[in-house]
Formats: C-alpha cells, structure tokens, sequence
C-alpha cells in the first residue's frame, strides 16, 4: 500500500484522522486512465478523489491545470474548494484552487483563462462553454486527471452525456487524461463506469465499505393516513414530535407544490416556533442561500425540501431523514436517507411518511427493498442526439474541424460509441444547414466545409449566440415573483400558472401567502395577504412514475395470503379488495366495471408506473370514443387508470389489442401537449430555439414565438425532419413511456381479468378522489370556451362595444 | 363569415375574422397586420438559428384563404409585413410570384412597420397610414388617438385556459392580432396596454372561431 508522503502523513495524524482503506486504494490506483468510486454519503468521498492529486502536486512543480473537477452543483464547487483549501493551506503545499462557475465574475473568468490555477472546480455547463474557446487546447494542454463527482446524478440526465463528450475533446487536448468518477451506491456500476472511461478502455471500480445499515421504518402515526392525496398533513403532530427529538431534520417531498403546502400547515402547528425553513428549485437564490447558511450554522431545526437537497452541501448535523409520499424509486431513497449522519459508519435513521393508504403498501415495499439493497434503475439507451447536435456546435466554435477527427472523439464517449457515420451526418447536416427537406437557400447555413476540407461557422457571430445557449438544462419560462415596494425576490412560479392570476388572487411561495397585484416587465407584483386558501403556485417537474422494479415488488406484496407488516387497516382494505373483485397480479391485467354516480366506470390495473398509466388512459379513451362507449374523462395514478363515461365496457380484450393500440399512439400521439414539451426540449438543446438572444429583451415578448408553432410548421410540412424523429424518440421513452405499455403487454400476455362488480371497488375508490383528472375531449373544448366567454360578457355586462 | 365577430369601432362596420384578418364588409377590404414574412431568412442571415423555411407559404396560404372568402377588394398590410427589408428582398421567386398573384386585380396597400421601414420592391403601394371609412390605419397606435386601427403590439388573450393571438378594442381604438405564423405574442394584461387600452373593453380570440371576452 502506497504510504502518504511526509506532510500529509503529520497533517492526518494531527486531525486525529486515519485514511480509509478505499483512499489508499484510490491512491494505489492513481495511475489507472479511468478509476471509479462507489461510497455511500459521507465516505470521505471527495477526499479520496483529490488525494492523489495534492499528492502529485506537492511532489512535482506544474504549470497550467492539473485537475478539473466537475460537479452538478454550484454550491457543490464553491463549498469543495473551501474544504480543501484548509488542508493545502495548512500543510503549505504550493497549490492554487479557484472555482468557475455561472456565478464567477466576467473578470475573474477571463483572468482564469490567461493564468489557470492548478485545480479548477466547475460544472458541466462551465466546462462544455470553456470547451467552445479558440484557447481552450492551450488551457487544458498539461490536464493530468477529471475528478466527476456524483456522477450517478450526473449520468441520469443529458448534462452527464454533454460532460462526456467535453471530456471527449479535452483527452484529445491532453492524451495522458486519467479520468475519475465518484458515485454514490448504484445498481449498475460497471454500466456507469463504462460512461465515465474512453471507449473501449477499461474502467476500474472501487468499492468502499457500504458502513452499517441505516436505521430506517415507517414514521409512527397517531391517524391513518388518507384515502388519497399527497400532501402528509395527518402526519404533522408526528413530524413535529420527531422534530423536537432530533438535533436537525430534513423533511423531504416528492414537489416543490407539495413543499409549499406541507410546509405552510408545519408552520402553522408549531407552537412552539421552532425555527424550520424550506429548501427548493423554484425558491430566489437569496432565500435559497440564507436557509442553507442558517442550516450550516445549526440555527434550525428542520428544513423542508425536495430533490433540490439530495445533492451537495455536508450538513454535518442532520440527524433524521423523513420522506413524506412514496420515494417512487428505491436507489433515490437510500441517496435521501444519506443525508442523514454524515459521519462515516454512523448509521443513517430515516423514517417513511406515506401521504395516502395506497403508499403505505408502496413505503413497506421500497423499505424492505432499501433494508435489501435490492436497487432500481433501466439501462440507458445510446447518447441522445440533440446534445450531440449541440456539441458539434460547440466545437464549431472552438475553431475549424475535421468531420471524421470529430467522429472519431465522439465515439471514445461510451454513450454514442455506437453512433454510425449516417446518424452523424444527420446531426452535422441539422447543425450546418437546418436540415429541411425542402430546403433552397444558401443562407441556411451555419457552418459551411471550406476548400480546406475543414467545417467553419460562416458568421462568425454565430458563436456568441451559441455560448449563450450552451446547456441542457430544462427550465419552464418562469417569472420572477417579488414583493411590491420592497423588490425582495421571493422566487418564481411558472409563467402558464402566472398567466391564470387575477389582480387579488392569492398564492403559496416560500411559505408565505401572497396577494397578486400585477405583471411588470416580466415580473410578478405581489404584496402580503392574510388569505386563509391560497392557491398553490404550480411549479414544473413532472410527477414521477414508480419504478418498474418497485412496482413488481409491489405486486409479489399483494399477492401475499396476508399482510402482517402491514398496518391493520391497510390488511382490511386489502382484504375486502380480494373478497369483493380479485387481488391485481404481476402476469394479469386486472379491469373492474362499476356504475358510480349514474357514469360507468373502468379501472385497469397495469402497475406500470403513472406517465404510462396517463398514455394508457389517452388510448382506451380514444378506442372506447371509436366504440361509441362515449367516456367522459380518466385519471391515472402509478398503478391504475380509472375511466369514466355513458356505457360500461363489455369485453375488454379488444381495447388491450398491442396493433391497436400502436396504431392509436401513432395518431393520438402527433397532435399531443406531450410531445410538443418534448420537441421544446430537444429543441432548445439542439439550438434550434435560443431561449437568450445578444440583444436586450426589452422589445417585450412579442419578439419570441412558442415552439409550438415550429413543431406545428415541421409536422406539416417536414414530418421526417431530425428534431421529430428524436422527439416522437425521447417521447416514447419519456413522459408517454410506451416502453411501460408494451413492458405490461409483454408480462400479461392477453391475460385480462374482467370483474362486473355492483358498487366502487376497493382499489378504486381512491382514485375518485385523486386530483388531476383529464377531461376527453372533441369538440367539446372549443364549446367549453365559448360558454366561459359568452358567460364572462354577460356577467360584465358587455354584449357589445360600440 | 358567421364564424366572425361583428362590431363596430366610431360607426364603421368591422368583422374580426378567426384567422387574425379584420374585414372592412362596407369597404370590401381585407388587413391584416404583422406577417412578418421572411423571418426564418433574417434570423438564418444573421448567424442565428435555421429555423423552419415554412413560415411564408403558411402564411400566405392562410391570406389567400381569406381573400377569397371576403372577396376583397382591397388588402391592407398594416406594417411589419417583412421581418426587414432584406428578408423582402430575398423572397424566393415562388413565394414572390405568389404575392404577387394575390395583387393581381386589388388595390394592395403596404403601411409602414418599425421592421419594415421603406417602400419593396413588390407591388401596392407604400403608406405611412391610411384614413378610410373614417377610421385610421397605422402601425403603431398613437398616444390619445380615436378611431384608430395599429397592429405592432400582438396581443394575445387567455379564457378557460387558451392563451390566443386577439384583437383588443374599446370605443376609441383596436389592436391587431399578428398575422404571421413566426409570431408571438404580447399578454392583453401586460402594463403596455394600459395606456392605450380603456375600459370598457373587449379581446375577441382567434382560432376556429372568433370568441368575444371582456378584458
């Protein structure tokens, strides 16, 4: 075992500190091109992916960088550099460290790329606009190691596949690149690693001791919980006592609308006034910054959150985890239960809360799976296209470039090692001319092959429109909320949500009710209000679906003769399922028929996971209008679609037809609000929208047009177009999930269960009072509107102006 | 035409026609405003990015839709016809010949925008504003004017969810919805029209059919 040099060795035995076994080994392995480290939260993580570094740094003078370490967060960056400032300074070893991110100064920046520090500390989108500078071979010309932390975090989204191809051009830039990622505890780590090394290099993982099993069980309540809804509020006498019995606890929610809700009704049972603050994405940056200062300085008790908490900071105190609603997805779970006890082998105590009686069958499921470390995920399929057309626009920038050079580094990225030379040329043709079939003008053209064989931005002002579109993260249009008069920022509500406020209507942000005053220049007016119901601000994120493993854990549950780990009133509800229809079953589809409330209705059971349960709504509802069975409405949940309208079905085997119901995706699925999200994605990744332009805004919104109207344009008159075939794509996989459809279709094989029961079932009960209902429409919408209107201009007393 | 919503604006008859075009039945003329014709060739021209080069035939397709239905005299095209003055210059001959095919036995008259400040090269005839049936056309609506008919601003509206390009009228003035298929829009509550826009006042939604709301 490689022994620590002198003054690293003095400074650990004077913190009392002894290396990990899995920081030697990372440091034995230090020579290996690509190196990868599984630990759970709290590990001495980052620590050991930088030891290795300072090591070589104190022992050899280097000029330029010699390690970029790229992490998902800002925060994430600012705070590591803080950490290892202490030990370098402290040990006086001659190494500068600097961050670079959306938050650096212009100068400072510019100052960087003139006079790189040893270690730079960044995120992806820093990295990939770096990348995009002529200089940018001379900056990263002696890089000697990439440090990616949470890198399982990283991989699950596009901004790990844009991070890959930077790191692509940067091994070009710097042959002698060793590459290391830093991963929390994953199902598949050889798959992971298999993205972070060059293709087809191998990558060595190291596993570090997973430390005790964390102390995780259902939260003790006083109430069953409801029948339906998400929000916890019948937990909260039980939440506030746990909250009292620990030093620090972070409460976390599946949305930011159910934060805000949970959170309101926290504050309004604590009596006592403990300090609890709230924590999530669509909070202003300042309020963000002041609840995390005051949670590192220990000044409160509990912080309320969402997923904008799973990552980053250490905070040192946390003493209890509680998940309110069903985690959805295990390997998120035990990610979540990590934050609590982040001393290494001190265990973790988590408590699960489940919101509704559904979820405590799903919470005792994916608790034993987590007390199992039987984790979840799906393989992921190749690199996707719209970042690959935006990376071969980014290195258009950086200068000239060769067509085969630049395919050949692609390829060395594991998630595109299998891209053909025909799906490039699509993306370089897309990039250079639009791609359109018919097309005639030569000014489409943004990158012309000159006669030195060589690809070139044709405006050279192109490439300031490109950096300032370079990412791949998806933010809904938001406005900035803020208080009238004061011009404090309190956050952002989605501009749609926006757009369904009156002057006087009141909302939830941050906590607090506001009162609407009015819209300037794109920001939200508010002023304090008293209300009692405010509306809760809606906020993007789209629900997550259960997992496919969660979900067939959940089955084997319920196919159990009986339920002793499970709540006395829960094993009646399942009981009286069993007695009065049948149990759902993993290999059958279970459909219900029942009059309620003089509509008939139908509940397919398909456990497929909630985006695919809403698709499968969309299509039975739209064979059942062919039929003339005339349905009215549905709504879905992750393991059930309810449908409702005139006549009952008869025979359901014919509505579950897989031709069938390809043949009605293929229709239903052109004109859909879902793909043209997805098209707005792919198409803001792909450049083919610029959210920013060099030119001030100020002109107003007239200037810019929803994309809606480009999806509508290429659906008429370009359907095969590069930017619809990823959509209709990403799409399948994404929020109309077919692959969950054909997963339960392949699993049950035509075995349909049909039960004619007399009144609501069971199971189904919940489902009537689920939110989110999905009206179906014809014509009808367009009539609904006219009503509205004509009953708006009778109430204003308006017929006519004149 | 009974899709359209009738009303009138300082006596003369108006018909806001679901497309987004406003029909003058006593006058036999036809405007519409805000085209914006050539939009995807200036951003392409100037290094942006290459978007659809469909938005001329669509529009156009839509504006000869509504020439025959109205039987139109005469058309007017009330300002940022063109996104600029090159994307005009640069029609490609068959969408040229077509605007031109649309001229052909009209009186076609081009007022000026903002983008599209000076006369092209395509027939009609250019105008800063234009009186007729005792209103005033121009592009951009003037401080304290009546009887005024600018488009400029692209007003949209929401009822019942949809947000929707509209007209936005009260006794003294309208506001055109734009025209163009490469167009946004501007909300109806934005602070913008509080200063042109009084009360009592009404947004008629375009779309299948023209919906009448109070704003």
């Amino acid at each position: 075992m490689t022994a620590l040099p002198p003054p690293f060795d003095d400074w650990f035995a004077r913190q009392g500190w002894d290396l990990h076994p899995h920081q030697a080994r990372m440091l034995d392995a230090a020579d290996a091109p690509a190196l990868m480290l599984v630990a759970p939260t709290g590990g001495g993580k980052t620590l050991a992916g930088f030891l290795p570094s300072l090591v070589e740094l104190s022992r050899a003078p280097h000029s330029g960088i010699h390690t970029l370490y790229i992490s998902p967060l800002k925060a994430l960056a600012a705070d590591i550099r803080r950490n290892l400032l202490r030990p370098v300074q402290e040990m006086g070893l001659p190494i500068r460290i600097e961050d670079r991110t959306g938050d650096t100064s212009a100068t400072k920046k510019k100052a960087q790329r003139v006079d790189p520090p040893h270690i730079l500390l960044t995120t992806p989108e820093s990295l990939a606009l770096l990348m995009s500078y002529e200089d940018a071979p001379k900056m990263f010309a002696g890089l000697s190691r990439v440090i990616v932390d949470e890198i399982h975090a990283l991989a699950e989204s596009k901004r790990g596949d844009q991070l890959m191809l930077a790191l692509s051009r940067l091994q070009a830039m710097a042959p002698g690149l060793r590459r290391v990622g830093l991963s929390a505890t994953v199902e598949d780590p050889a798959a992971l690693a298999a993205r972070l090394a060059r293709h087809p290099d191998p990558c060595r993982i190291i596993d570090a001791d997973p430390g005790p099993a964390p102390d995780i069980a259902m939260l003790d309540i006083d109430d069953a919980p409801p029948w339906s809804g998400g929000g916890g509020g019948y937990a909260i006498p039980a939440i506030l006592r746990e909250v009292k019995a620990h030093r620090t606890t972070l409460i976390f929610h599946n949305t930011r609308a159910q934060a805000e809700i949970f959170f309101h009704h926290l504050w309004l049972a604590n009596d006592e006034s403990l300090p609890i603050g709230i924590h999530h994405g669509s909070l202003a940056r300042e309020q963000r910054e002041a609840t995390e200062a005051a949670m590192v300085r220990g000044d409160l008790r509990a912080i309320v959150c969402t997923g904008s908490l799973d990552l980053g900071i250490d905070w040192g105190d946390v003493d209890l985890v509680i998940q309110v609603g069903a985690p959805k997805n295990v390997k998120r779970l035990i990610q979540r239960i990590g934050r609590a006890n982040h001393r290494y082998n001190a265990p973790s105590k988590a408590r699960l809360v489940p919101a509704n009686r559904f979820e405590v069958v799903e919470c005792v499921a994916a608790l034993e799976a987590a007390l199992e470390r039987d984790l979840d995920g799906d393989p992921q399929g190749p690199g996707p296209r719209d970042v690959l057309c935006q990376h071969i626009l980014i290195r258009a920038c950086a200068g000239p470039f060769d067509d085969a050079e630049l395919l050949a580094e692609i390829r060395s990225a594991g998630a595109y090692a299998g891209l053909s030379r025909a799906a490039f040329d699509d993306c370089l043709d897309f990039v250079a001319t639009g791609g359109y079939a018919l097309r005639a003008y030569d000014r489409w053209q943004r990158l012309v092959k000159r006669p030195d064989g060589l690809w070139h931005l044709r405006d050279p002002r192109a490439a300031q429109r490109i950096r300032m579109n370079i990412g791949t993260i998806q933010d809904a249009d938001m406005l900035k909320v803020r208080m009238r008069g004061a011009g404090r920022p309190l956050g952002e509500v989605e501009e749609s949500f926006a757009a369904t406020l009156s002057a006087g209507d009141t909302f939830l942000i941050g906590g607090q009710i506001v009162r609407y005053e009015s819209l300037k220049e794109m920001v939200v007016e508010v002023s304090r209000s008293s209300a009692r119901k405010p509306r809760v601000a809606v906020f993007s994120g789209t629900k997550f679906a259960t997992t496919t493993q969660l979900s067939a854990r959940i089955l084997r549950l319920l196919a159990q003769d009986d339920w002793p780990q499970l709540p006395r009133h829960i094993r009646d509800w399942l009981r009286l399922q069993r007695r009065i229809s049948r149990m759902p079953e993993a290999d059958r589809i279970l459909v219900e028929s029942f009059p309620h409330d003089g509509r008939a209705h139908t509940c397919v059971y398909g456990f497929a996971g909630r985006n695919a349960q809403q698709t499968l709504g969309l299509l039975l509802t739209q064979r059942m209008e062919h039929a003339g069975l005339g349905p009215l409405g549905f709504v879905a949940s992750d393991y059930a679609t309810l449908i409702w309208g005139l006549d009952p079905v008869a025979e359901p085997a014919p509505l579950f037809d897989p031709t069938g119901l390809r043949d009605g995706l293929e229709t239903w699925l052109q004109g859909n609000a879902v793909m043209k999200r997805t098209f707005h994605a792919a198409a803001s990744i792909a450049m083919l929208i610029e959210k920013n332009l060099p030119q001030a805004r100020k002109s107003g919104r007239q200037a810019t047009f929803s994309s809606d109207i480009l999806y509508d344009t290429l659906r008429k008159y370009d359907p095969d177009h590069l930017l619809m075939r990823i959509t209709k794509e990403e799409a399948l996989r994404g929020l109309v999930d077919f692959g969950r459809i054909e997963e339960m279709l392949t699993r049950t094989a035509g075995r349909i269960d049909h039960v004619k029961a007399q009144y609501v079932t069971p199971f189904a009960a919940p489902l009537l009072l689920e939110v989110g209902k999905v009206p179906v429409v014809g014509a009808g919408r367009e009539r609904l509107l006219e009503a509205e209107a004509a009953a708006l201009m009778a109430e204003a007393g308006l017929s006519e102006l004149s | 035409m009974n899709k359209a919503h009738a009303f009138s604006l300082s006596g003369c008859a108006l018909l806001a026609l679901p497309s987004g075009a406003l029909f003058l039945p006593d006058h036999g003329t036809l405007c519409v405003s805000d085209l914006h014709l050539g939009k995807s060739e200036r951003m392409a021209r100037r290094g942006g990015a290459l978007l659809p080069p469909y938005e001329v035939r669509e529009t156009l397709a839509k504006l000869e839709a509504d020439i025959a239905a109205t039987a139109a005299r005469r058309v007017i095209c009330l300002g940022d016809s063109f996104d600029d003055l090159n994307a005009a210059a640069a029609l490609p001959e068959d969408e040229r010949l077509w605007l031109i095919r649309l001229q052909a036995g009209r009186d076609w008259i081009w007022i000026q925008g903002n983008h599209d400040a000076g006369p092209v090269d395509i027939g009609g005839t250019h105008r800063d504003e234009l009186a007729l049936g005792g209103l005033t056309f121009r592009h951009i609506a003037e401080t304290g004017a009546t009887a005024e008919v600018s488009g400029h601003y692209h007003p949209k509206h929401r009822v019942a969810g949809a947000a929707r390009a509209c007209f936005l009228y009260d006794r003294a003035r309208l506001i055109m919805p734009a025209y163009g298929s490469y167009t946004g829009g501007m909300s109806s509550r934005d602070a913008v029209f509080d200063a042109l826009i009084g009360r009592p006042a009404i947004a008629v939604l375009t779309g299948t059919k023209a919906i009448p709301a109070p704003l």
